[in-house]
């Protein structure tokens, strides 16, 4: 069974080309994915991501069980709105996944979490919140478009209301604010401005309908993925997964450690491979010259192989680039090679990041 | 349904092969193949002066999504290939069988001709994957 977001109707009308995409019928690309890519970076695009799933906890423990259950501390928000990035662990510091933690009190919070890792998440919720006074409640009743670019805020700005204007006037990154039936965030998955804005179902193809209207591209999971691997972000899956560690998945920002006392789900085993200092790491890699480095491909290095987790071509940049997880010694401004094709080919190691807001940053 | 010119001959792995009627043949990758690789970034041509053996991988159509081993539908020499791909890559999505084409070979057996599909069966070949 194939599921389809509630926008589904409007991908097909307008020519989308439809893949899988872990259970759910989504579009890759409406023609071009380097001109939707290239929407975003100069312009304004947006992603129907209506099937990421979407779980407020609420009750008088839920701060208390959040503070168990992800590495980031869910005490540092104070600020209704304010949201944070972080990991869910096993006990053995595998990512279960990555989400973004948004804080209304300290009793009511929102999480979006990946769709590829729906229900491992929502059974893995359940079962450690025995004992703590909350509910979890998924909330399949809205969609979820995301709009972004250079021009995406003033763009969603000309559908606002005048009460939800003013709310998001000068909003600053990593906030969502409820205003009418649009829940607002200043969030994204491709370095650039923008909003996440969750809508109800049933005016989800009316709001997608506007933003068309007033000049928004849309774009498919294709271009999805170019930008975010630009933007240095993970992709759950394939940059990391229940056996890879944060520390090896340049999720160590965010981790808290502070306080000591804070006993969150695989704290011990975590602490003990950051005394050892042996996880690998994940760096970015910059090729010049032609092809595509792609997951998978074996990075040679002095200090041991490592593995290319993903690999694209940059639309901005008109080379590959890729994210890969090598021995921790590796440096950033080393040269290291990638088997491709049964030949090695020289490439340069970077911080993981390559665009934002348009511009190379490496 | 894509687009596939009655005129040309088809392999199975997507190239088409036209005939020049002057014991060459101009040789590309089919609509149907460049839709299912997405928007090219490089292509990886032989050189020209190859001798090539049908069935051999001798060039690699690299988009974003995949990078993709396109074979020798004949035998024979490479004597020109489409210098052009290498400042657009992006001829082969938005004409494949025309300015997208990717080498010359020149036959050294025209008999392979009769190797390869009609545009009927190619179409058939496509609606069986």
């Amino acid at each position: 069974m194939t599921n389809k977001t509630v926008l589904h109707a409007k991908h097909l009308a307008a020519g989308a080309k439809m893949v899988d995409f872990y259970g759910w019928e989504m579009p890759i690309n409406y023609g071009s994915q380097i001109e939707e890519h290239n929407a975003v970076r100069t312009d304004a695009g947006m992603f129907d991501v209506s099937h990421m799933t979407i779980v407020d906890v609420q009750g008088s423990d839920a701060k208390a069980f959040l503070r168990r259950l992800v590495i980031n501390d869910v005490a540092k928000l104070t600020v209704a709105g304010k949201a944070l990035y972080t990991g869910m662990l096993t006990e053995d510091a595998g990512v279960i996944d990555d989400l973004i933690i948004y804080f209304f009190s300290d009793t009511d919070y929102r999480l979006v979490v990946n769709s590829a890792t729906r229900e491992k998440d929502l059974a893995w919720m359940n079962k450690q919140s025995s004992g703590f006074d909350i509910t979890i409640t998924e909330r399949p009743e809205f969609g979820m478009i995301a709009v972004q670019g250079p021009q995406a805020v003033a763009k969603v700005a000309e559908l606002l209301t005048t009460e939800q204007a003013a709310a998001v006037e000068g909003m600053k990154p990593f906030f969502g604010v409820q205003i009418g039936d649009l829940f607002i965030a200043t969030t994204g998955y491709t370095g650039e401005n923008g909003y996440e804005i969750i809508v109800p179902n049933d005016a989800a193809e009316d709001f997608w309908q506007k933003l068309v209207d007033v000049g928004v591209v849309p774009c498919g999971l294709g271009a999805r993925d170019t930008l975010r691997l630009e933007a240095g972000m993970n992709l759950y899956g394939l940059d990391m997964d229940e056996t890879v560690s944060p520390l090896a998945a340049n999720m160590a920002w965010t981790i808290s450690w502070d306080p000591e006392d804070r006993d969150f789900i695989g704290r011990d085993v975590l602490a003990a491979q950051r005394a050892a200092g042996d996880q690998p790491k994940l760096v970015g890699l910059v090729m010049e010259q032609k092809g595509v480095l792609r997951s998978h491909q074996v990075v040679v290095t002095e200090f041991g192989n490592g593995e290319i987790t993903s690999g694209t071509f940059s639309p901005t940049l008109g080379h590959s680039i890729a994210l890969a997880r090598v021995p921790r010694s590796v440096k950033v401004g080393d040269t290291v090679e990638v088997e491709m094709r049964k030949k090695l080919v020289k490439v340069l190691v970077t911080k993981p990041s390559f665009v934002r807001n348009g511009k190379k940053v490496f | 349904m894509s687009n596939i010119p009655s005129e040309l001959k088809y392999a199975t792995s997507h190239e088409w092969t036209r005939n020049e009627g002057d014991g060459t043949v101009t040789v590309g990758i089919s609509e149907h193949a460049q839709g299912l690789l997405g928007d090219m970034v490089f292509v990886d041509l032989p050189d020209v002066g190859d001798e090539v053996n049908a069935g051999d991988d001798i060039c690699v159509a690299e988009s974003v999504k995949a990078a993709s081993d396109i074979y020798a539908p004949v035998s024979g020499e490479i004597i020109e290939v489409n210098e052009e791909l290498e400042d657009a890559p992006e001829l082969v999505n938005s004409d494949a069988f025309g300015e997208g084409w990717l080498f010359k070979i020149k036959l050294s057996d025209a008999s392979e001709l009769e190797n390869l599909l009609d545009a009927e069966g190619y179409a058939n070949s496509i609606d069986e994957d």
